[in-house]
């Protein structure tokens, strides 16, 4: 029970991307078609779970005992970054045609500040490692929740009159402010 | 020289890291509550690319190109942890404020990308020149955007009340949905008036062409 409601608040009630501002730049970035958003979201949502599990043991493995608490922004991120390469490694080989279509953003997922941020809340917050996983998945979940959002209707948008310098960024920016405002919503739920 | 002063000018504006190249968008949007957070974490942006930058640039004929993007990583990461270590020190307000946007400077592109488009190539006082304009161009973005919010959210710019009395603050500007919002009709706005600077040097060079 107690996983389930902070996997539910993870995903909705403080939704990464729209609510705390983790993630975007592959928000804003890779969010012009569902097809390539649904892609990036589960590689993404598979990184965040291996770096909550890594970095937990790192840090209570290895930091912690050695007092080595310092090195932690260090550590997580080469970690964050062996494990991206791997990712990029197993899709080039065996779904090569969503490698091509991730292009440039696979190896941006290492400097995608919703992966480290996950790591470094769950270590603040002190989660056991049950909890840095949920924690993880549901980062991931809401990462892709609100990349597909935002995709949907920017495929929607496409062909719509919008006035020229409003145009890109400017009217996705302002969509994701109108998303953000309905996740605001979910603040009272839990 | 001149081409120092180009390289220089290139991060406030034509290559803008915010709003050009829409880079390091996180902390922008995050931060940007009051003025003084925005400024804070532009100033540790721009402390960290400046001395990132350099010690790239002495270093390039020494790091492997094969590992060089965690290389790099390693010396971003490095200043970062003296960044955060002196905030908590100094500053444990602002430490508080700026939260975990601090260590995750770490992973800000504007950094990463001047290190490898940049700094990886020229001299050490190229780019030196390159990593204060790009930090000065964010750090004129970030605070501009914190003043607005702050003035129309709360009615303060920088902590001082300069609202009239009958100011009812636009609360909403400083939640959330007021980052994205704010930023959104920034980029506009900046659209329309790179377009008229555009239509003007246009019309300049055809009325002297004739």
């Amino acid at each position: 029970m107690e996983y389930l409601l902070l996997f539910v608040a993870t995903v909705l009630v403080n939704n990464f991307v729209l609510v705390q501002f983790l993630g975007i730049c592959p928000f804003l970035g890779v969010s012009k078609q569902v097809s390539t958003s649904v892609g990036m979201g589960i590689a993404t949502t598979f990184v965040m779970v291996m770096a909550a599990l890594a970095s937990w043991l790192i840090q209570h493995f290895i930091l912690i005992p050695l007092g080595l608490q310092y090195l932690q922004t260090l550590s997580f991120i080469l970690v964050i970054a062996a494990l991206v390469q791997l990712v990029e490694m197993f899709l080039h080989k065996s779904i090569p045609g969503l490698y091509r279509a991730m292009g440039i953003f696979l190896p941006l997922i290492t400097t995608n500040c919703a992966v480290l941020g996950l790591a470094l809340n769950a270590m603040l917050r002190n989660y056991n490692l049950g909890e840095s996983l949920v924690y993880g998945f549901g980062a991931g979940v809401g990462f892709t929740l609100a990349l597909i959002l935002i995709a949907g209707i920017r495929e929607e948008i496409q062909f719509a009159d919008i006035p020229k310098p409003l145009k890109g960024q400017a009217i996705a920016l302002i969509i994701a402010g109108l998303l953000s405002l309905a996740f605001s919503g979910f603040a009272g739920m839990i | 020289m001149n081409r120092m002063i180009k390289d220089f000018l290139r991060g406030l504006w034509d290559e803008h890291p915010t709003f050009r190249i829409m880079i390091g968008m996180c902390p922008t949007l995050a931060v940007t509550t009051t003025a003084l957070n925005g400024l804070g974490m532009a100033a540790a942006t721009t402390f960290v690319l400046i001395c990132s930058s350099v010690l790239i640039s002495m270093l390039k004929r020494v790091i492997p190109a094969g590992v060089r993007i965690p290389a790099y990583i390693v010396v971003i990461a490095t200043f970062v942890t003296t960044v955060d270590y002196f905030m908590l020190a100094k500053s444990p307000e602002l430490h508080q404020a700026l939260g975990v946007f601090i260590p995750l400077i770490v992973v800000n592109c504007i950094i990463l990308g001047r290190a490898e488009a940049y700094a990886s190539k020229m001299p050490v006082h190229f780019a030196a020149i390159d990593a204060l304009g790009m930090g000065l161009g964010f750090t004129w973005a970030l605070t501009l955007i914190g003043a607005i919010r702050e003035l129309l959210g709360s009615g303060t710019v920088f902590g001082f009340a300069v609202m009239p009395d009958g100011f009812a603050p636009i609360k909403i500007l400083t939640s959330p949905p007021g980052a994205f919002i704010t930023l959104g009709v920034l980029l506009a706005l900046m659209n329309v008036v790179s377009d008229r600077i555009a239509q003007k040097t246009k019309a300049r060079q055809e009325k002297a062409a004739s």
